[in-house]
C-alpha cells in the first residue's frame, strides 16, 4: 500500500538524516517503526506525509509511492486527500476548540456533514472517554484524553493508512495498554492500515504484523514482528534482555557490550 | 586548514575555550578593521563617506532592537521614540550646560533612552507579541507627543535644537589644538568606532550569563523561569540594553545633523528599523548590520540603477527622471524586500550562513 523506495532526507541543504530508508507497508497491517532517539524515524514520517518543507528538510533520492501514485513532492492537504492521516508526536490539538469541534475539524476534508456526524459517533464508541468529555476545551483534557483525541481527528479524515507517531509518549502504562488495543481493534474492524512509530518496543511488536528498525539514518533490520522479537540484537538493545531471556543486570553491561551485529 | 575544524586539535582547556577555532575569523577580522579603518577613509569621498555613516548609524540602531527583538523575543515599535530621547538628552545637555564634553552629553543620552525604554518595558511582564508591539506603540505616541508639545524641552514649535559640532584632539603645526568635526569623515571615525564598541558588546553579551537568559527568555520564558532565571528582570534589561543602543543612536544622528529633530524619529523610522532586523535576519548580529545596509542603501542604489537605466532606454532628462522616480523607487523597495524574505525567510543572515556552510562542507555535499 505505502512503499519507500530507498529515500535519501536532507535537511538544510546540509544534514543527511534518512540514507537510504526501504518500507513497505501492506494494506490492513500494523507495521512499526522501532529505532533510537534520532534514529530518523519522526522524519521518515514527515517525509511521508509531506511535512519536511516547512522544517527546511527535502526528499532528494528515492520516491515515494501510496497506493501505485508517487507522494513525494506533493503538498500535505493533498496527500491528506488520497487517505494518509498523521498523529504527531505530543499531540498538537487545537487548544482553543472543545473535544468535539477538534473531531470535526480532522473530518475538514469531508464535505458530507451526514458522515461527518456519523463518523464522531464511530470514534466516540472506539474512545468512550471522549464521549463524558465531548464540550470541554481541548486544552483542559488529560494528556490521555488528548492523545486519544488526536488519533480519533486522524481517524475523521478517513483514512486508509494511519500513521502514528509515538502514542505512548508520556502516558500512564494502563492508558498506553489501552490506546494499543484500540489500535489493533481499528485494523481488524475498520481496516485500517497502520504505520506505528515507537520508543516501547515490546509494546509495538506485541501488537504489530511487521517491523522495522531504524538506525542512523538506515533501516538495519526488518521482519515478522514475532520473529524480531525473537532476535537477539532486539532482545538485547530494544528490550533489555540477555539471552537468556532473563532481566539483564546493569553490572554486565559495563564488562561486557554485546556488539550490534547489524553494524559491523 | 585555515577555515575548517577538520584537522584542529584542541590539546589544552584554553584552546578549547578559544573563541577563534581556525586562523580564518582572525585574519577576516583584521581585513575588516584595515578596511573599515583605513582604506575606505583613504578611498571614499565624502558623497560615499555620508552614505556610510548614516549605515553605520543604523546599523548600532538595529543591533540594539536586534537585541530585544531577535535575541529576547520581545516586539518593540517604539525604538525611534527611545533614539528621540537619546537625542533630546544630550542635545539639552548641550544647551543647558554648553561646556560639558559631547562624550557625556552621549552617555547621558543613552542613559535617559535606557531609563525611559525601561519604564515602557514594565508591561512586557504581563502581555507577548502582539499586543507588547501595541503598547510599545503607544510609547512611540507618547514620547513624540511630548516632544512635539513641551517647548522648554524641545525648542519651540518646530522640536530642534541646534548643537555644535562635537570637537577631537588634533596636533597641526606641532601643537595640540581642538578642532571640530565639520567633514564626513571625522563623523566616519566617531560613528565607526562607536559601532565597533557596540558590535564587540554585543557579541560578548551572547557570550555571557546574561546574553544566554535573554535567549532563554526568547526560546521557551517558562522553562526559562523553572531555572531560576527572573523573567521580568532579564526582560527589563533587555529594554534597557535597546534602548540604550537607541539612546546612542540617536545622539550620533543629532552630531551627525548638528541638530535634534523630531522627524527623524517618527514611527515610521521605527518600523524600517524594524525591517532591518528582519531583513537581516532575527537574532543575528551580522544580520543587523547587512539589514541596515540594505534599507539604507536600496534607496540610493535603486536611485543610481533607475536614471541610469531610465537615461539609456526611455532618453529620460534629469527633471523627467526626478518626477517619475520617487514612485518607482518605492514600488521597487517594497518589492525589493519582499522578493528576499520569500526567497529566505530568515534573512540575509542566513543566506550568508548558508553560503559558508556550503564552502565548511565542500567538496561534500553535506555532512
Amino acid at each position: 500500500m505505502l512503499t519507500l523506495n530507498n529515500i535519501e532526507v536532507i535537511y538544510d541543504n546540509i544534514i543527511l538524516v534518512l540514507k537510504g530508508v526501504y518500507l513497505h507497508v501492506p494494506e490492513g497491517r500494523i507495521v512499526t517503526l522501532l529505532g533510537s532517539n534520532g534514529a530518523g524515524k519522526s522524519t521518515t514520517l514527515k517525509a511521508i506525509s509531506g511535512l519536511l518543507k516547512s522544517e527546511r528538510g527535502e526528499v532528494t533520492r528515492g520516491s515515494i509511492e501510496f497506493q501505485g501514485s508517487r507522494i513525494d513532492r506533493r503538498d500535505p492537504s493533498d496527500i491528506v486527500k488520497l487517505g494518509l492521516a498523521q498523529v504527531f508526536e505530543g499531540r498538537r490539538g487545537f487548544e482553543h476548540l472543545n473535544a468535539r469541534e477538534n473531531l470535526i475539524a480532522g473530518a475538514h476534508t469531508n464535505r458530507d456533514w451526514r458522515q461527518v456526524r456519523d463518523d464522531v459517533d464511530r470514534v466516540l464508541t472506539y474512545f468512550p472517554r471522549l464521549g463524558e468529555r465531548i464540550s470541554v476545551q481541548s486544552g483542559y483534557l488529560s494528556g490521555g484524553e488528548q492523545q486519544m483525541l488526536a488519533i480519533g481527528r486522524g481517524l475523521m479524515s478517513r483514512p486508509k493508512l494511519l500513521m502514528l507517531d509515538e502514542p505512548s509518549l508520556g502516558l500512564a502504562p494502563m492508558l498506553v495498554e489501552e490506546i494499543f488495543g484500540i489500535l489493533k481493534r481499528l485494523r481488524d474492524e475498520e481496516s485500517v492500515t497502520i504505520l506505528l512509530v515507537e520508543q516501547n518496543a515490546s509494546l509495538a511488536l506485541s501488537i504489530a504484523d511487521e517491523g522495522y528498525v531504524l538506525e542512523n539514518g538506515k533501516i538495519v533490520l526488518q521482519g515478522r514482528a514475532d520473529e524480531l522479537g525473537e532476535n537477539a540484537d532486539i532482545k538485547e538493545f530494544y528490550l533489555g534482555l540477555s539471552e537468556a531471556g532473563a532481566r539483564k543486570s546493569f553490572r554486565d553491561v559495563k564488562h561486557y557490550r554485546r556488539r550490534k551485529r547489524w553494524l559491523s | 586548514m585555515i577555515n575548517r575544524e577538520t584537522g584542529t586539535f584542541k590539546r589544552t582547556y584554553a584552546e578549547d575555550l578559544a573563541i577563534f577555532r581556525t586562523p580564518l575569523p582572525k585574519i577576516a577580522i583584521g581585513v575588516i578593521a584595515l578596511v573599515v579603518f583605513v582604506i575606505v577613509p583613504w578611498l571614499g569621498g565624502s558623497y560615499w563617506l555620508g552614505g556610510l555613516n548614516l549605515i553605520g548609524i543604523a546599523s548600532l540602531g538595529a543591533l540594539g532592537l536586534n537585541i530585544l527583538v531577535g535575541y529576547t523575543g520581545q516586539i518593540s515599535v517604539g525604538h525611534a521614540a527611545f533614539m528621540s530621547v537619546g537625542a533630546y538628552t544630550a542635545a539639552v545637555i548641550l544647551r543647558e550646560f554648553p561646556g560639558t564634553h559631547w562624550l557625556f552629553a552621549m552617555l547621558g543620552g543613552g542613559c535617559a533612552a535606557a531609563l525611559v525604554g525601561m519604564f515602557f518595558g514594565i508591561p512586557s511582564l504581563r502581555i507577548k507579541g502582539l499586543y507588547l508591539a501595541v503598547s510599545t506603540l503607544a510609547a512611540q505616541l507618547i514620547i513624540e507627543w511630548v516632544i512635539n508639545h513641551w517647548s522648554w524641552l524641545s525648542g519651540g514649535a518646530q522640536g530642534s535644537i541646534y548643537i555644535q559640532p562635537p570637537t577631537f584632539p588634533w596636533i597641526e603645526n606641532g601643537e595640540l589644538v581642538v578642532r571640530k568635526m565639520d567633514a564626513n569623515l571625522h563623523y566616519y571615525y566617531l560613528i565607526y568606532t562607536v559601532l565597533a564598541v557596540g558590535i564587540v558588546f554585543a557579541l560578548n553579551l551572547f557570550r555571557s550569563h546574561l546574553g544566554r537568559a535573554f535567549i532563554a527568555v526568547r526560546d521557551r520564558d517558562i522553562a526559562a523561569e523553572i531555572i531560576g532565571i527572573n523573567i521580568f528582570r532579564t526582560k527589563l534589561v533587555a529594554f534597557g540594553i535597546a534602548s540604550f543602543y537607541a539612546g546612542i543612536t540617536g545622539v550620533l544622528y543629532t552630531y551627525f545633523y548638528s541638530i535634534a529633530n523630531f522627524e527623524s524619529f517618527t514611527l515610521l523610522v521605527s518600523i524600517q528599523f524594524l525591517a532591518m532586523c528582519i531583513i537581516g535576519g532575527l537574532g543575528s548580529i551580522l544580520g543587523s548590520i547587512l539589514g541596515a545596509i540594505f534599507i539604507t542603501m536600496l534607496p540610493i542604489v535603486l536611485d543610481f540603477i533607475l536614471r541610469g537605466v531610465g537615461g539609456a532606454v526611455f532618453g529620460w532628462d534629469d527633471a523627467a527622471a526626478s518626477a517619475i522616480m520617487p514612485q518607482w523607487n518605492l514600488i521597487m523597495f517594497g518589492g525589493l524586500i519582499m522578493f528576499f524574505l520569500v526567497v529566505e525567510p530568515d534573512g540575509l543572515a542566513k543566506m550568508w550562513r548558508n553560503f559558508t556552510d556550503y564552502f565548511r562542507v565542500w567538496p561534500f555535499p553535506y555532512v
